[in-house]
């Protein structure tokens, strides 16, 4: 680390290898991560190969998992729901993505934001706005019964599952292949329809390959999200789609097993590393798009058989383009994608605009429509202290953690900015991880920590867990900024006389603000969403909002909830158009 | 090959006729015709705006045409969509796929068109060797230099053999010296291949060292078109004149001197005219007088005096600037071995009456 150059002087000597050097920025956020989130997940781990009694080495508890046909059916069914939720993320998200990538950069932020606002909506409200909509009397059962039809049954099976899963998920997917998408240049394709290519060849020879680094991550992401998912199966789902996270919860709640918690942890993250790692290799994509010019060793075989059948889909594609041409027409071709899209759109916006009306309504029960209108249940919610403390307390601790997150995701993204320390991409990775671990492994590891340091029901647990799953977010908002900043400008600086805080609170603060207010945006919502820590950490009356609302749900849905969810949508919607305002007026 | 039912006769490769194209108010072409023999190297030369990249990518089927026609052998390509026009685009940014390798993007145009493996292989290296690149087949692009990127994308286009290649400013990202290379590698191509090229510049020097002919454009129409010598030696416009090469433009009118003779009167004085060179115009009118064809202190029977402003040193020549009386200013190139006079000094400039062009 002493070693890096600040500010590209060449001063060298003594001198530079006392220096502040920048890498030391982010020491705290390593040191921060080390203790709360690497050691807490290794903890757990270790917990799992141990005997609960004498700490004596053991894999009982893994043999358990195998042996026992109930874990080892919600094991398998749990990566069976996160793949058909992956797969059906890309399936949908992809011809979205496709059409936001190729609109006016203006249309496109408004599209956008379409799908940034259920990305951002809180999963319990997500979740308990499909309970309404595909309740046995909820909205569509309504309709379907008022034209005659019979009322399939579309919750508490895997049909509820899926739906709430994919909607949870498909922002994610869209938001993860749009940036690759508006980055492929589309002369390329004119170029291939130049060359002879159809624009169904032009698609997926060129196109599609080029586009197919942010199908894996979005594959990836929503994969690896979805296995530790707990929500959607637990109030969607039926005994069936029991999912692994839903059983670690209660090992630890009812049977304080923490080993057993612990074996089904590590199949959790060994999975979502696994998966990580077949990225990176099996898949060799960064050969396929021509990323890294990685040595054609092995690869060849898979790139040529890959082309192979992406030359099939082509085929494939002209030959329906053939047969719906005369159906569809022209103009009916070109309308297609704006059509599909609006109707995706619809799907990912819908269940946050039902909830409202109900919020409103003057019956204790969840009709939709509403029979009559009141403010009743906003009273109710108003008027209780346990709904307004939890609120309050949330408050605070979004706060708090947003603080704590944008200052040490600050300074490791000024750190690693400039950075030619090859523990560069090692940090970056660290920064990134709590994004990739799931959570409930992160919140049962701290769990465990928190028991045994007396941070349990505690207001500054959840902040430190909170900060923990809110780092990476912060992080990426600000490394994106700073990415793009002009570091001249620090130089300009120095040379007028400003010394190196000067410089910092002058120029280079001022200059990236709009990436530091996303963060401590995007923190906050994080934090505010926040269930799985505070299940565990969040204790007695000392509980947040999501957690309020998740005992709540479980328990008797009811209108309050409702309400509560227009208050928390309302709030995550209002910080969101802020931090997108700021993020657009700050470049 | 010879049409049945086209206009135009088997020699003429293509054919654009009242071809335009506007954007909403904005005319990016007025209606044009155009006639290009096969085996030409045709330039389409302007200014940005002139609608020079409109006419090409008119052509080559990426932009649709408000009106107007597009004849490919005879045929009428107007409507055919862009994979099915036989035409090679070689594009500015060189637009290589960067998935695909060096061979596997100049195989490309083939395996659209159902070429077989082995056939294919044997022209990929064929094109490979053309333009010199035989042993990089197996690289990506961007592991290429910019220089190897633009042979790369010429072997991709030369491969298949399209019945006309255009080319977009193709050597715009290159620096000079390189430009230079790759412009007689171009021409080169064009020898062993008898290709019919069209060319985008807004280089004026690249257009006079490779065209057969150069299609002038300006303000979305064309302005001259004719071969380099043509339109430098007789520019028929005064944006013409000015655009190519180095021009000194006496504005005036025609009129007859008292013997009867043809001059030209302007705000710096009188001039004599050839009776050829005053045959091409009438009225107001401009004279273009190159640089070469004035003489610092020398021959001549038209004068005009000012003083020297500065000289400017090309290598292989030097070029004095002098300034007139009207506050306009000339350029005169220096006879060789004369020493550049010394600033500030006055000098008398001269040239003959039957030098320079006329234009309205």
């Amino acid at each position: 680390m002493s070693a890096a150059i600040l500010h590209g002087s060449a001063e060298g000597g003594l001198r530079q290898r006392l220096r502040f050097g920048p890498l030391w920025l982010a020491a705290p956020g390593i040191a921060f991560l080390a203790v709360f989130f690497i050691y807490p997940v290794l903890r757990l781990l270790g917990l799992s190969v141990q005997d609960a009694d004498t700490g004596a080495w053991t894999g009982d508890h893994y043999a358990r998992i195998v042996d026992t046909g109930v874990y080892f059916r919600v094991l398998m069914g749990t990566f069976r729901i996160a793949g058909l939720t992956a797969l059906f993320s890309l399936l949908l998200g992809y011809p979205l993505a496709y059409w936001l990538a190729q609109l006016p950069e203006r249309r496109r932020g408004a599209m956008v934001l379409a799908v940034m606002i259920p990305f951002w909506t809180s999963y319990l409200v997500k979740t308990f706005a499909w309970m309404v909509i595909l309740g046995r009397n909820g909205v569509i059962n309504g309709i379907l019964s008022a034209g005659g039809l019979p009322a399939p049954e579309m919750l508490h099976n895997e049909f509820g599952v899926m739906v709430g899963m994919v909607h949870a998920m498909l922002p994610l997917a869209v938001l993860t292949m749009l940036p690759v998408m508006t980055g492929i240049d589309r002369r390329l394709v004119q170029a291939a329809e130049t060359l002879g290519a159809a624009p169904g060849h032009a698609f997926w020879l060129v196109y599609f390959q080029l586009s197919l680094p942010g199908v894996a991550a979005a594959g990836l992401l929503t994969f690896i999200s979805s296995l530790g998912f707990f929500i959607v199966p637990a109030l969607l789902g039926g005994p069936q789609q029991t999912m692994l996270a839903q059983l670690i919860i209660t090992q630890i709640q009812e049977m304080l097993n923490w080993a057993f918690a612990g074996a089904l942890a590590t199949f959790m993250l060994t999975a979502a590393l696994v998966t990580c790692w077949v990225y990176d290799r099996v898949f060799g994509l960064s050969t396929l798009s021509g990323e890294g010019a990685r040595r054609k060793t092995g690869g060849g075989g898979m790139r040529k058989a890959g082309q192979r059948i992406l030359s099939a889909l082509a085929a494939l594609t002209a030959a329906a383009v053939r047969v719906t041409a005369p159906v569809l027409g022209e103009r009916g071709r070109d309308r297609l994608p704006a059509v599909y899209s609006t109707l995706v759109l619809v799907f990912l916006v819908a269940p946050a605009v039902v909830v409202v009306p109900i919020a409103f309504t003057s019956s204790p029960f969840l009709d939709f429509p509403p029979p009559g209108y009141s403010l009743k249940w906003f009273e109710v919610y108003f008027g209780s202290d346990l709904w307004l403390g939890a609120t309050l307390r949330s408050f605070g601790v979004a706060f708090a953690t947003a603080i704590l997150a944008t200052l040490v995701a600050g300074l490791a993204a000024l750190a690693l900015a400039r950075s030619t320390s090859r523990w560069r991409g090692a940090i970056f990775a660290l920064f990134l991880a709590p994004m990739i671990v799931p959570r409930i492994v992160i919140a049962v590891g701290l769990f465990y920590l928190f028991a045994q340091i007396g941070l349990v029901a505690t207001d500054l647990g959840l902040i430190i867990g909170h900060t923990v799953l809110a780092l990476p977010f912060a992080f990426v908002a600000i490394a994106a900024v700073v990415k793009g900043h002009d570091w001249r400008l620090d130089q300009a600086a120095a040379t007028l006389g400003a010394n190196r805080v000067q410089t910092l609170m002058r120029v280079t603060v001022p200059l990236i603000r709009g990436g530091l207010v996303a963060a401590f945006l995007f923190a906050f919502i994080t934090s505010f969403d926040e269930l799985t820590v505070a299940i565990f950490v969040s204790g007695g009356v000392k509980t947040t909002l999501p957690k309020q609302m998740w005992d709540d749900m479980i328990l008797q849905l009811n209108p309050t909830l409702a309400s509560v969810s227009v208050v928390v949508f309302v709030i995550v919607m209002a910080l969101l158009l802020i931090a997108e305002r700021l993020r657009r007026s700050g470049r | 090959m010879s049409p049945s039912h086209g206009t135009a006769p088997p020699a003429c490769k293509l054919l654009v006729d009242g071809l335009t194209k506007s954007y909403g108010s904005v005319v990016a072409l007025q209606p044009t015709r155009l006639e290009v023999p096969a085996g030409e190297f045709l330039t389409l030369l302007g200014p940005s705006g002139s609608g020079k990249t409109t006419l090409l990518q008119m052509i080559c089927g990426l932009v649709e045409p408000n009106g107007g026609r597009i004849l490919i052998d005879g045929r009428d390509e107007t409507r055919t969509p862009v994979h099915k026009r036989d035409i090679g685009l070689v594009f500015q940014h060189y637009a290589l796929f960067p998935h695909l390798t060096v061979a596997e993007n100049i195989g490309f145009p083939l395996r659209m068109r159902g070429v077989a493996a082995s056939d294919l292989d044997r022209r990929v290296r064929d094109a490979l060797d053309m333009v010199h690149l035989g042993h990089l087949g197996d690289r990506f692009p961007k592991e290429l230099s910019g220089g190897q990127q633009q042979r790369v994308a010429l072997a991709r286009c030369f491969v298949y053999q399209p019945s006309v290649i255009l080319m977009d400013e193709p050597l715009g990202a290159l620096d000079k010296k390189l430009r230079e290379h790759m412009q007689y590698e171009i021409k080169r191509l064009h020898r062993e291949t008898g290709a019919t090229i069209i060319y985008v510049t807004h280089d004026q020097e690249e257009a006079l060292a490779m065209s057969d002919r150069i299609c002038l454009m300006n303000h979305a129409r064309i302005e001259q078109i004719g071969t380099p010598h043509d339109i430098y030696a007789r520019p028929k416009t005064a944006f013409a004149a000015d655009f190519i090469g180095v021009s000194n433009i006496f504005r005036g009118r025609i009129q007859q001197d008292e013997g009867g003779a043809p001059i030209l009167v302007t705000g710096g004085g009188r001039f004599r005219l050839s009776a050829a060179t005053a045959a091409s115009g009438q009225g107001e009118a401009s004279l273009i007088v190159r640089p070469e064809q004035l003489d610092l202190d020398g021959e001549g029977d038209n004068e005009v005096s000012g003083e020297v402003v500065d000289t400017v040193y090309a290598g292989s020549e030097t070029r004095v600037l002098v300034a007139l009386g009207d506050q306009s200013t000339i350029t005169v190139r220096l006879r060789r071995g004369m020493s550049p006079p010394p600033l500030g000094d006055r000098v008398a400039v001269r040239w003959r009456s039957d030098a320079g062009v006329l234009v309205s």
